[in-house]
């Protein structure tokens, strides 16, 4: 059932303080996408025809699932998790199997067609692999409202899944760029420990930020982690101490300032705003989408503090017609307590280079003024590849359709996520 | 030179074609990286055309090898176990006084100091060290005294 607010609510329920004031083997992370998802499509039919405002109110999140993150799968295959999380989505959004006729996978590890095989599934008019690194869920999502919105499919399943099974050897991690003629000589550290750590100084030196500021951070989130199941980190709380008394894995990254690599799967399943009004869930609807992407190494970018989320966030916000104060929590690609730093920056939820008195000043739990990755994220719930920055995207449409359990925000309607 | 080099060596990239007069400077102890004609900027790493303006016109320029530090991680976990009998070291991005930047070393300092961000723009050398006798790598040391090398900040 679709709920209409009206502005002035939304602005005053956006409110919260501004002032106070691999070891990570994962890939290079060369994108960030950031959507917007509400339970209220306001006013989206209207928007769309007088303004022409892409995706605003045009589709939503119905269905949605995922497994147990685990440190490993023994006996299972990537693909026989996300055989797991399809049949879970599907009964999630109570809709059949054969109703699937659109596909979305990260499109690294995973094709649409090796999925579509392996999954039997044959009536597919739409498909696509995002080949978006860790941006590749949120991405995956504003592909799958396109798909439904422009006709070419009318239920979506978006999937990824990573076994991380120790019998199954992944091939070699290649970026196909230049890393093995001119970094690898030099000695980098594992995955991408080392550009992050790069970023990290900068920020240091030019804002002045310290590692207590971020330590927060990890605190808080593995403060939410405890009431996710789904989370390798449940019963393992930590504080600031512990992650300032972590070692360095590189400086000035810490242990505890690292994802851990699992293994895990997600999905869920978009639909048009029409048919999402006749689901038997609160639907998530998405009312904005916007893209960025940079160079793989940090160091052919120009500013190393600054993120693509300064390009994808403010086409977000256009497209919905919301403000980041409106928002009331958010779900943010977390690899390293840094690089969701950058993010929450750039997104303009907090003034570029305040991220250090941000967390000082604000409550970032469940419980708190302004929830930031309730779930754990991925440095407290675990990365399985390339599923775990779709962990933020099914966070936030879980807490939006009030599916959150223990973990439930107070104010659930309007959520940024960014992958 | 030890005759046993025990650390990887240079594997090819996207073109290695592109990239080896950069090689052959090293093993001269020269640095030399790509100049566009076509909007007058150095750049780095060697490729097609050039990466800001796309121009394929560009020539190879020996450059002066002074640098500053743009940042860096202190490594105590290397990706490659290789690395590991040496760490903690300093893994850099060094920013050419000419423009480009470029991955690299810095040696001959105790990392351990390396561990606060006021180490941002220590001004810096190249150095050539000859790890294979096919392989010539550039690394980097800070400058003492930089009004002695005659350039100033």
């Amino acid at each position: 059932m679709v709920v209409e607010i009206h502005e002035e609510r939304a602005g005053q329920w956006g409110g919260f303080s501004h002032a106070g004031t691999k070891l990570a083997l994962i890939p290079l992370d060369w994108g960030r996408a950031s959507i917007l998802l509400s339970l209220f499509a306001r006013l989206a039919g209207f928007y769309c025809w007088r303004y022409g405002m892409g995706l605003r109110g045009a589709a939503a999140i119905v269905g949605i699932a995922e497994l147990p993150t685990q440190r490993t799968n023994p006996g299972r295959s990537s693909l026989g998790l996300i055989a797991d999380v399809t049949r879970e989505v599907i009964k999630d959004a109570h809709i059949r199997k054969e109703d699937i006729d659109g596909i979305v996978t990260e499109g690294d590890s995973t094709f649409p067609a090796m999925a579509v095989e392996y999954l039997g599934l044959q009536n597919i008019r739409f498909g696509s692999g995002t080949s978006m690194m860790g941006a590749s869920g949120a991405t995956a999502i504003a592909h799958a409202a396109s798909a439904v919105t422009n006709g070419f499919a009318n239920y979506v399943l978006v999937v990824m899944g990573f076994a991380r099974n120790p019998a199954i050897v992944p091939p070699p991690e290649g970026d196909g760029g230049m890393g093995g003629e001119l970094e690898q000589p030099y000695g980098p550290a594992a995955g991408a420990n080392t550009g992050y750590a790069m970023m990290y100084v900068r920020h240091m030196a030019e804002y002045g930020t310290k590692p207590e500021q971020l330590a927060r951070l990890a605190a808080n989130q593995r403060f939410n982690a405890q009431e996710n199941p789904n989370s390798v980190f449940q019963g393992q709380p930590i504080s600031v101490e512990d992650v300032l008394n972590s070692r360095y894995v590189n400086y000035p990254i810490r242990l505890l300032e690292c994802v851990m690599p699992c293994g895990g799967a997600a999905a869920a399943i978009v639909t048009t705003a029409d048919r999402a009004r006749a689901s038997l869930n609160k639907p998530a609807y998405l009312l904005g989408a916007g893209f960025g992407v940079k160079a793989g190494a940090e160091w052919q970018m120009d500013n190393l503090t600054t993120t693509p989320v300064a390009r994808s966030a403010p086409t977000a916000f256009a497209m919905s017609g919301y403000t980041p104060r409106d928002i009331e929590f958010a779900e943010f690609y977390d690899c390293y307590t840094i690089l969701e730093s950058l993010c929450l920056e750039d997104s303009g939820l907090v003034p570029k280079g305040e991220i250090g008195p941000f967390f000082e000043s604000t409550d970032t739990t469940y419980k708190g003024e302004f929830p930031i990755n309730t779930d754990g994220g991925q440095l407290s719930s675990g990365q399985p590849n390339l599923a775990g920055g779709f962990r933020h995207v099914i966070e936030g449409a879980r807490q939006i359709m009030g599916k959150a359990g223990a973990r439930q925000v107070a104010r659930n309607d309007l959520c940024l996520v960014n992958g | 030179m030890t005759s046993e080099y025990a650390k990887p060596v240079p594997t090819a990239g996207i073109n290695p074609e592109i990239t080896q007069p950069f090689w052959d400077a090293t093993k001269r102890h020269e640095l030399s990286v790509p100049y566009c004609s076509g909007c007058n900027r150095h750049f780095f790493y060697p490729r097609e055309a050039c990466p800001n303006c796309l121009s394929p016109d560009w020539s190879w320029s020996t450059v002066s090898g002074k640098a500053r530090l743009y940042s860096w991680t202190t490594v105590f976990q290397p990706g490659d176990t290789r690395f590991s009998e040496e760490a903690p070291y300093v893994y850099a991005m060094v920013q050419l006084d000419e423009g480009p930047r470029m991955i690299g070393n810095v040696i001959d300092v105790d990392a351990n100091h390396y561990l606060s961000p006021d180490k941002v723009n220590t001004r810096l050398e190249a150095v050539f060290e000859d790890v294979t006798p096919e392989w010539t790598l550039v690394k980097w040391r800070p400058i003492e005294d930089e009004a002695k090398s005659g350039r100033d900040e």
